[in-house]
C-alpha cells in the first residue's frame, strides 16, 4: 500500500497542475498583490501615472465617518443572519425525525437557495411594493398604514435582511440537516432507553453532533454579512440608506474612478474577513471544520 | 396530551415556514398571467382569470432578449463547466497522487486562496481582466468561473483520497504513462464527483450576476442575470412583464432541482460551505 507510483519523470505532477495554478496566480494571487499596491496610490484606474500616497487612503477611511459608517448596515444583515441560523437549526431538527411530508418540507425550505438572485430581487421589489403582497397580507390583519419597505431609510434594511434570509436559510438547513442525519443512529436509541427526551436529545447529541457546522456556519455568517451585496444593490443601488461597504467599495472604484482609495477599503474587508477566519482556526480547533 | 400539542405546534410551524417560502413566488406566478388592465384592477392574491394567458412570456422572452441570454448562459456554462471538471480533476490527480517537492506549498496556496472573498478584490480583477483583452466578451465570464474556483478542485482532491492507488499502479506497471492513467482511469472513478462539481458550480454560474454585469455589459452578451435586471429599466412598472420574466428564469432551476434533488443535497452539503 505505502509503495507509492514511481514517477516516470519528476516534471509530471507539475504538467498537470501548470493551468490551474497559472489560472489561480493570474485571477486571485495577482489581484490581490494589485490591490494592496493599488491602495498607497491615487489611482483613477484610467491613467497611466499611479503617484504613490503612502497610507493616505486607509486614513481617509478611518478619519471620514461616512465611508465608515456602512458598515452600521451590516449590523442588519448579521442580527439577521442570527435569526437565520436559529430557525435552520431549528428546521432542521424538526425534520431529522419522522415527520409526514418531510420531503416536501425540505425541498420548500431549500429551493429559494437555489433561486437566481436578480429573479429573488425582482421578487421581493414586488413582495414589498406599495399596496403589493405584504401589504395586502397586513390589511387583512388590520394594519392600516403599513410602512414603506423600500422607501423608508429606518425600514429598508430590515426588509432586506428579512430577503437575505428567505434566500439563505435553505443552505443553512440543508447544512444542517445532513450533520444531523450523520450522527449515528444508536446513539438515539442509547437514548431513548435512559429515559431522555426530545429536548435532552437535541442538547446532549444533535448540538454536540453538528458543532463543528454550527460554528463554521457562524463565521460565514459573519463575513458574509459584512460582505453584503447582492440584494441590496440589484434591489435599490444602494439608495435609501441600504448601501453596504461592498456596494460603497464598488461604487467608489467604477463610479468615482477612485480606485486608490476603493482598493484601500477592499484590503480592510480582506484583512477582517482573515482575522475572523483566523479566530475561527483558534476558537474550533482539531474539529473538522476544513476550508472548502 | 402535551405530546399532542408540540406535534401540533411542529406541524404549524411547518406549514407556516412553507408559506413563507412559496407565497412570494405564488403572487409572482398568478402576475405573469394576467394581462396589463386585469394587473392594474385586481389585487395580488386575485388568480387570473386566464391561466393560460401566456402573453407575458412572450413578451418577455423576446423583447427582453431572453433567447440570446439563453444561448450566452448556455455557453458559458457548458465551457466554463468541462474546464473546471478537467482543470479540477488534473490538479486534484497531481495532488493526491505524486510527491514533489513543491506539493505543500501549492496546497497551501490553493487552500490560502479560499479564503479571499472575490468580491472584495474585483477592483484589481478588472484591471487584470481588462488587461487580457477579455473584457465584453464571454471569456471573461469563463475565465473567472475557471479562474476563482478552489472548491472543485478540494471536492476532487476529497474524493481522489477515497480511492485506492491499486488500480492506477497496476496500469503503471503495464506501462502506461500519467496521461493515460489520468483520462482511462482516474477521470471515470471520479464520476460521482463530477456530479457533485457540476451541479454546484453550474448553479452558482447560472445565477451569478456581478461578474457578468461588471465585465459583460454589452447588451449583446446578457446572460439570463444580468437580461432579467434589465427589465428593470425599460418596463419600469410592467410587473406582469417583469414577473413572466422571473417565472422564465426559475423554470430551468426548479426543472434541474426535482429531476436531480438527491444529487443536489448531496453536492450542497459537501461543496457549498465556501
Amino acid at each position: 500500500m505505502t509503495h507509492r507510483l514511481r514517477l516516470p519523470r519528476s516534471a509530471t505532477p507539475y504538467l498537470f497542475l501548470a493551468v490551474p495554478i497559472a489560472l489561480l496566480g493570474v485571477f486571485t494571487y495577482l489581484p490581490v498583490v494589485d490591490m494592496f499596491w493599488y491602495s498607497v496610490t491615487s489611482w483613477n484606474g484610467i491613467s497611466p501615472t499611479r503617484t504613490y500616497v503612502g497610507l493616505d487612503n486607509y486614513v481617509e477611511i478611518l478619519t471620514r465617518p461616512e465611508l465608515f459608517r456602512v458598515f452600521a448596515v451590516s449590523l442588519y444583515y448579521l442580527g439577521a443572519s442570527f435569526v437565520q441560523l436559529g430557525l435552520a437549526l431549528y428546521f432542521a431538527t424538526v425534520l431529522s425525525f419522522n415527520v409526514r411530508f418531510r420531503n416536501f418540507f425540505k425541498g420548500v425550505l431549500f429551493f429559494p437557495y437555489l433561486i437566481n438572485g436578480v429573479a429573488i430581487a425582482m421578487i421581493f421589489l414586488y413582495f414589498f411594493q406599495p399596496g403589493g403582497t405584504l401589504d395586502t397580507v397586513l390589511g387583512w390583519v388590520g394594519v392600516e398604514r403599513p410602512p414603506h419597505w423600500l422607501g423608508d431609510p429606518d425600514v429598508v434594511n430590515y426588509s432586506l435582511a428579512g430577503t437575505s434570509v428567505w434566500r439563505y436559510l435553505g443552505l443553512n438547513f440543508v447544512l444542517f440537516l445532513g450533520a444531523i442525519q450523520s450522527i449515528p443512529a444508536h446513539l438515539y436509541e442509547a437514548a431513548e432507553l435512559d429515559g431522555a427526551n426530545r429536548w435532552h436529545q437535541f442538547r446532549h447529541i444533535i448540538l454536540p453532533g453538528i458543532r463543528p457546522v454550527v460554528g463554521l456556519s457562524f463565521i460565514l455568517a459573519i463575513s458574509g454579512s459584512l460582505a453584503a451585496f447582492e440584494i441590496p444593490y440589484i434591489m435599490l443601488m444602494g439608495a435609501n440608506g441600504s448601501r453596504t461597504f461592498v456596494i460603497q467599495t464598488v461604487e467608489m472604484a467604477f463610479k468615482f474612478h477612485k480606485v486608490g482609495l476603493a482598493s484601500a477599503m477592499a484590503v480592510v474587508l480582506l484583512v477582517i474577513v482573515l482575522l475572523l477566519t483566523w479566530v475561527q482556526r483558534r476558537v474550533l480547533p482539531d474539529e473538522k471544520v476544513t476550508l472548502s | 396530551m402535551t405530546r399532542r400539542l408540540i406535534g401540533t405546534a411542529r406541524y404549524l410551524s411547518l406549514v407556516a415556514a412553507a408559506v413563507v417560502a412559496i407565497l412570494p413566488l405564488v403572487v409572482i406566478l398568478f402576475a405573469s398571467l394576467k394581462s396589463a388592465d386585469e394587473y392594474a384592477s385586481t389585487g395580488p392574491f386575485e388568480p387570473p382569470a386566464n391561466w393560460f394567458n401566456l402573453d407575458n412570456y412572450a413578451t418577455a422572452f423576446t423583447q427582453g432578449r431572453m433567447l440570446s441570454a439563453f444561448l450566452n448562459t448556455a455557453f458559458i456554462l457548458v465551457v466554463a463547466l468541462t474546464g473546471t471538471v478537467l482543470i479540477g480533476s488534473m490538479a486534484a490527480y497531481a495532488i493526491d497522487r505524486f510527491e514533489f517537492r513543491l506539493k505543500r506549498t501549492i496546497v497551501g496556496l490553493f487552500l490560502l486562496a479560499t479564503l479571499v472573498p472575490s468580491v472584495t478584490t474585483q477592483v484589481a480583477t478588472f484591471q487584470v481582466v481588462n488587461g487580457l483583452g477579455l473584457f465584453n466578451t464571454r471569456w471573461a465570464a469563463i475565465a473567472l468561473f475557471l479562474g476563482t474556483d478552489i472548491v472543485s478542485i478540494y471536492i476532487f482532491w476529497q474524493f481522489l483520497r477515497g480511492i485506492p492507488h491499486e488500480l492506477d499502479e497496476a496500469a503503471a506497471l503495464e506501462g502506461a504513462n500519467a496521461i493515460t492513467i489520468y483520462y482511462r482511469i482516474i477521470l471515470p472513478l471520479l464520476k460521482p464527483a463530477i456530479a457533485t462539481v457540476v451541479i454546484v458550480k453550474g448553479i452558482a454560474i447560472y445565477n451569478e450576476y456581478y461578474v457578468p454585469f461588471l465585465y459583460m455589459p454589452s447588451r449583446d452578451l446578457g446572460v439570463i442575470s444580468t437580461a432579467l435586471f434589465r427589465f428593470k429599466g425599460p418596463m419600469g412598472s410592467q410587473w406582469e412583464i417583469i414577473s413572466a420574466g422571473v417565472i422564465l428564469v426559475i423554470i430551468p432551476t426548479l426543472i434541474a432541482f426535482l429531476a436531480l434533488q438527491r444529487f443536489v443535497y448531496n453536492g450542497f452539503t459537501q461543496g457549498a460551505t465556501k
